[in-house]
């Protein structure tokens, strides 16, 4: 499965790979915001998406916005510190399928990604 | 003024963040006034806040210690003149900020910049005039660190980046 991780931090996207990996995901692209994300998802097609929300250039919301004009499918996760509810609302209606608010055990990472994953298959 | 629940927000989520990232518990000092503008220790991870709540927060630590936390955080033997020391502070000062946020923010709006970096001493973080800042010291088994808040509720819409900057200066 090809995944696409977008975080401006090559921390935060190491402990996520890290995580992918104990579940078995090696095929990972990295994007370190939104705008270098939009340059590699058509190349890529990535069949699932974690994305942060606070970077630079384009910001995570920014994306998923711009990513869901022409796409309605690939499953995206929002990994991110912003955790009021009127901003995981907002990331809904804009279109990610789960949210994982920062910081996070990779346990709960893995069971995000495990649910968003099995949602998509069901 | 500085609200004594950001002060509580802060320190939550220092513990929250080093507990669920590395497992490494925090002991919480006595908080006090800081009048001193230079940073305590050489590394500083800064944030700065705008929107209802304005200022800016910093995490302060040795450099050892600092080496340390940031191996803990990565898993990865990490020294500081590897960018990616850099990286892992201002993403550790950057969850610590937001989880805050999410704490005392409510219904007022409040947005946090993107994290900077400070290596070496004799660096001085200048601050937003009139806001007091508060520096919670802290103890952990990789050494001590410090927080420093200076943050307040503002109703005026002014940008981080323009009510904080950061200088070097030789000590």
């Amino acid at each position: 499965m090809r995944i696409l991780l977008i975080d401006d931090s090559k921390t935060m996207r190491n402990i996520q790979r890290n995580v992918l990996g104990q579940l078995g995901h090696t095929q990972i692209e990295e994007a370190c915001d939104g705008v270098d994300a939009l340059n590699k998802v058509g190349a890529y097609q990535p069949e699932l998406i974690l994305v942060d929300w606070n970077m630079p250039n384009m910001d995570g919301l920014s994306f998923v916005k711009e990513f869901r004009k022409t796409n309605k499918v690939t499953p995206l996760i929002m990994v991110t510190t912003e955790s009021e509810k009127v901003r995981v609302i907002e990331a809904i209606k804009a279109g990610v399928q789960n949210y994982v608010v920062k910081p996070f055990t990779p346990d709960l990472l893995g069971q995000r990604i495990t649910e968003t994953l099995a949602k998509r298959a069901g | 003024m500085l609200d004594p629940a950001y002060v509580t927000a802060f320190v939550a989520s220092l513990q929250h963040v080093f507990s669920t990232m590395m497992q490494l518990p925090v002991q919480i000092g006595d908080p006090k006034i800081k009048s001193n503008p230079a940073p305590s220790y050489d590394v500083s991870g800064i944030i700065g806040m705008s929107g209802d709540i304005t200022g800016n927060v910093v995490i302060s630590f040795p450099i050892a210690t600092a080496e340390r936390i940031v191996s803990l955080f990565t898993g990865a033997d990490v020294k500081s003149d590897n960018p990616d020391f850099s990286d892992a502070i201002g993403e550790l000062a950057n969850m610590i900020s937001g989880n805050a946020k999410g704490m005392f923010a409510g219904t007022r709006r409040v947005t946090i910049s993107c994290p900077s970096v400070v290596i070496g001493g004799g660096h001085i973080i200048t601050r937003p005039k009139d806001i007091p800042c508060i520096e919670i010291p802290a103890t952990t088994d990789c050494g001590n660190l410090v927080l420093e808040i200076a943050i307040a509720h503002c109703n005026s819409d002014v940008s981080a980046a323009t009510q904080s900057a950061v200088s070097t200066a030789q000590a």
